[in-house]
């Protein structure tokens, strides 16, 4: 049997398996605690797993590793930064939230302040934030697994899509909460065991000398020692460089500001449960960055010349896949092609848990944020608000299938990265003012959230990735417009240097220029809750 | 359980219904006691380690004559101060865990029991 009919194989089990755990799981679903939240029922352990499947995604699994097979140290700088911003969600954010809050981001801000106001807001960004993620996630889908299963044509991609879509909208409406978690457990377990049979497939390749892998890939990839230090990539231009610090900055404060990521904090019974998920994903993600350095660095001084070109070719994508072709005996070899369409299994796995999870998010935030609280003044019952949740669901799951099939053709590559810089702006000032400062209220909230949207999704639009970058040598259009159009004025790729600190500010000039009394006055019970877990939503007994 | 239609959020402008029992806690030794150690270990591990990071950051980018200095083999500074940036997460966020198991956790606990005992109250 050929990798290609390996790879279809298992891609169908990866289905078959996620499916039956869905309807498995719609039957121990029954209130809202249960659909949104899981019932709150999980373990840390468990929940850890799962956090580690909604974060990493195919862009660290794939695109990690690439960059590093690519540009050598440069790629490594983007798993630091994805690791560290968890210690943001360890120390400030978990515990609070998951003490404060109920289904959404907005519950916490809603808690003291103008319910309505303050759950647009929210709303807002969090379908923002995560129809962002989800375009990149789906648009990656398709060519990956067109790339996987070597099916070209734009019929392929668009299949794969549809296909993706439809799955992600099946696991979120039958499944829920407790669905989309066990996809992702699976996924995490399915994850950190691939690449740790690849990882240490390629370190026995060097009888586990680490100095040993370095200095062949630096010599393999004909770049020498430059390879193995920052600034092949990034520090050409003091722009580059301060677009660096910029995109450094969004990686560690967004990660605690992902709306899909804060709402795991609420599938646990404590806030020692959620502490006890983030410690497990910090150990988890931080293993598994690891693994994304030998894998990066192992394809680079593995890969024959034609297998690294065609790394090149998919900007990075098929790194680990060929990697784990070539140190299962090479093109054409069994244990090639056996390990080829594992790893490439395992990509798709961690796609559809991915989008699984950003899909639930934005649709609980549209019900339970916006329809009730905003629409309905909060006079909605749980079982309106869920059919809400589910047909938002499949509208928002539509809506992504749209906009990603014609976005196919246009360089969508720092989607991931804005997702982080708008999730650092609007969200994470909020948040930490709101659990921090007595003194903050509806109109700092207000601000630093549309100040921090605004300005984070303004500046990309008038900077090179949209428009005025040119084209490559091969010329290939390294922006989104057409390069007839430019409209950019603002050097940076990465908003976060300005849109960050800006969100900050306007959230405490908002806040000194209004007085709220009843906001302050309940950030006492709001403390206390936060700190101890008094009057804190229980998890569900059946 | 109650019996009337469950409400998936409160029906009011904003969240009302105070509880007096969340001033007297706030008022409570053991609370502000709990609240000064909690921010006396995350206010400064946060400074610290956004600090770090961002040093980390800088040099990569503005330092790369000492980032590229070969320790041994062909591990130069650069990879190992990355690693390092690992050891210090996994080393905080284990320092973090055993803080708040000693520290905040038994504070918390009785914090929580006065709160229900003062609800049955």
């Amino acid at each position: 049997m050929d990798h290609q009919a390996l790879t279809t194989v298992l891609f169908l089990a990866v289905v078959a398996v996620t499916i039956g755990i869905t309807i498995w799981a719609s039957r121990q679903t029954q209130g809202a605690a249960d659909y949104y939240a899981g019932g709150r029922n999980f373990s840390g352990f468990q929940n850890g797993l799962a956090i580690g499947g909604d974060y990493m995604s195919a862009a660290s699994f794939l695109g990690i590793s690439g960059a590093i097979a690519l540009s050598g140290y440069d790629g490594f700088l983007y798993s630091i930064g994805f690791l560290v911003a968890w210690l943001v969600a360890l120390l400030l954010v978990a515990e609070m939230l998951r003490n404060s809050g109920r289904y959404t981001m907005a519950d916490q801000l809603a808690y003291r302040m103008r319910q309505r106001p303050v759950r647009q807001a929210a709303a807002v960004s969090t379908v923002v934030v995560s129809i962002f993620y989800l375009l990149a996630q789906m648009v990656g889908a398709g060519a990956l697994v067109a790339l996987l299963l070597n099916a070209t044509g734009d019929a392929a991609k668009n299949i794969t899509i549809i296909g993706v879509g439809a799955l992600m909208i099946f696991y979120v409406t039958v499944g829920g909460m407790k669905g989309t978690t066990w996809v992702q457990i699976v996924k995490a377990f399915l994850l950190m065991t691939g690449s740790a049979l690849i990882v240490v497939l390629v370190l026995a390749k060097f009888q586990f000398n680490i100095s040993d892998m370095l200095g062949t890939a630096a010599s393999n990839t004909g770049k020498g020692d430059a390879f193995l230090q920052p600034g092949l990539k990034y520090g050409l231009t003091t722009t580059s460089k301060i677009d660096f610090l910029s995109l450094g900055i969004a990686l560690v404060l967004g990660t605690a500001g992902l709306p899909h990521i804060l709402i795991r904090f609420y599938t646990v019974p404590t806030s020692r449960d959620a502490r006890k998920s983030v410690l497990w994903a910090i150990g988890l993600i931080g293993t598994f960055y690891l693994f994304t350095l030998v894998l990066g660095f192992g394809a680079a001084a593995l890969l024959s010349e034609g297998k690294y070109a065609e790394v090149a070719a998919s900007g990075g994508n098929l790194a680990s896949p060929l990697l784990a072709e070539a140190v299962g005996g090479g093109d054409g070899s069994a244990g090639g092609a056996i390990l080829l369409a594992i790893i490439a299994a395992v990509a798709f796995a961690t796609i559809l848990a991915v989008v699984a999870g950003l899909t639930l998010t934005s649709s609980v935030s549209v019900a339970h944020d916006l329809y009730n609280s905003v629409l309905k003044r909060g006079e909605a019952t749980e079982a309106q608000e869920m059919r809400v949740a589910r047909i938002a669901a499949v509208v928002i799951g539509a809506i992504a299938i749209a906009l990603a099939i014609p976005a196919q053709s246009l360089n969508v590559a720092f989607l991931v990265a804005l997702a982080f810089a708008v999730a650092a702006s609007a969200n994470l000032p909020a948040i930490v003012y709101n659990m921090f400062w007595r003194r903050f209220n509806t109109r700092g909230a207000l601000w630093s959230i549309y100040g921090g949207l605004i300005s984070s999704v303004g500046l990309v639009i008038f900077s090179p990735v949209v428009s005025g970058k040119g084209v490559d040598p091969t010329g290939k259009n390294l922006s989104l417009l057409p390069t007839s159009i430019d409209i950019s004025w603002f050097p940076l790729e990465n908003p976060g240097i300005v849109s960050i600190p800006l969100a900050f500010l306007l959230g405490y000039i908002g806040t000194i220029t209004a007085r709220e009394p009843d906001a302050e006055e309940r950030y006492t019970e709001l403390e206390v809750r936060a700190l101890t877990g008094a009057g804190a939503e229980q998890a569900v007994v059946h | 359980m109650s019996t009337e239609t469950p409400r998936a959020s409160e029906p009011h402008e904003q969240a009302t219904g105070r509880d007096p029992i969340y001033d007297r806690l706030h008022e409570s030794a053991d609370f502000v006691e709990l609240r000064s150690r909690y921010r006396g270990f995350v206010f400064p591990a946060t400074v610290a380690f956004l600090s770090w990071y961002l040093l980390y950051v800088v040099l990569c980018m503005w330092a790369p004559d000492f980032m590229s200095t070969k320790l041994w083999g062909n591990i130069n500074v650069a990879l190992v101060l990355g690693l390092l940036q690992f050891v210090t997460t996994f080393f905080l966020a284990w320092l973090y865990s055993r803080f708040s198991t000693a520290r905040l956790d038994p504070l918390a606990r009785k914090l929580d029991e006065d709160y229900r005992s003062g609800k049955r109250a």
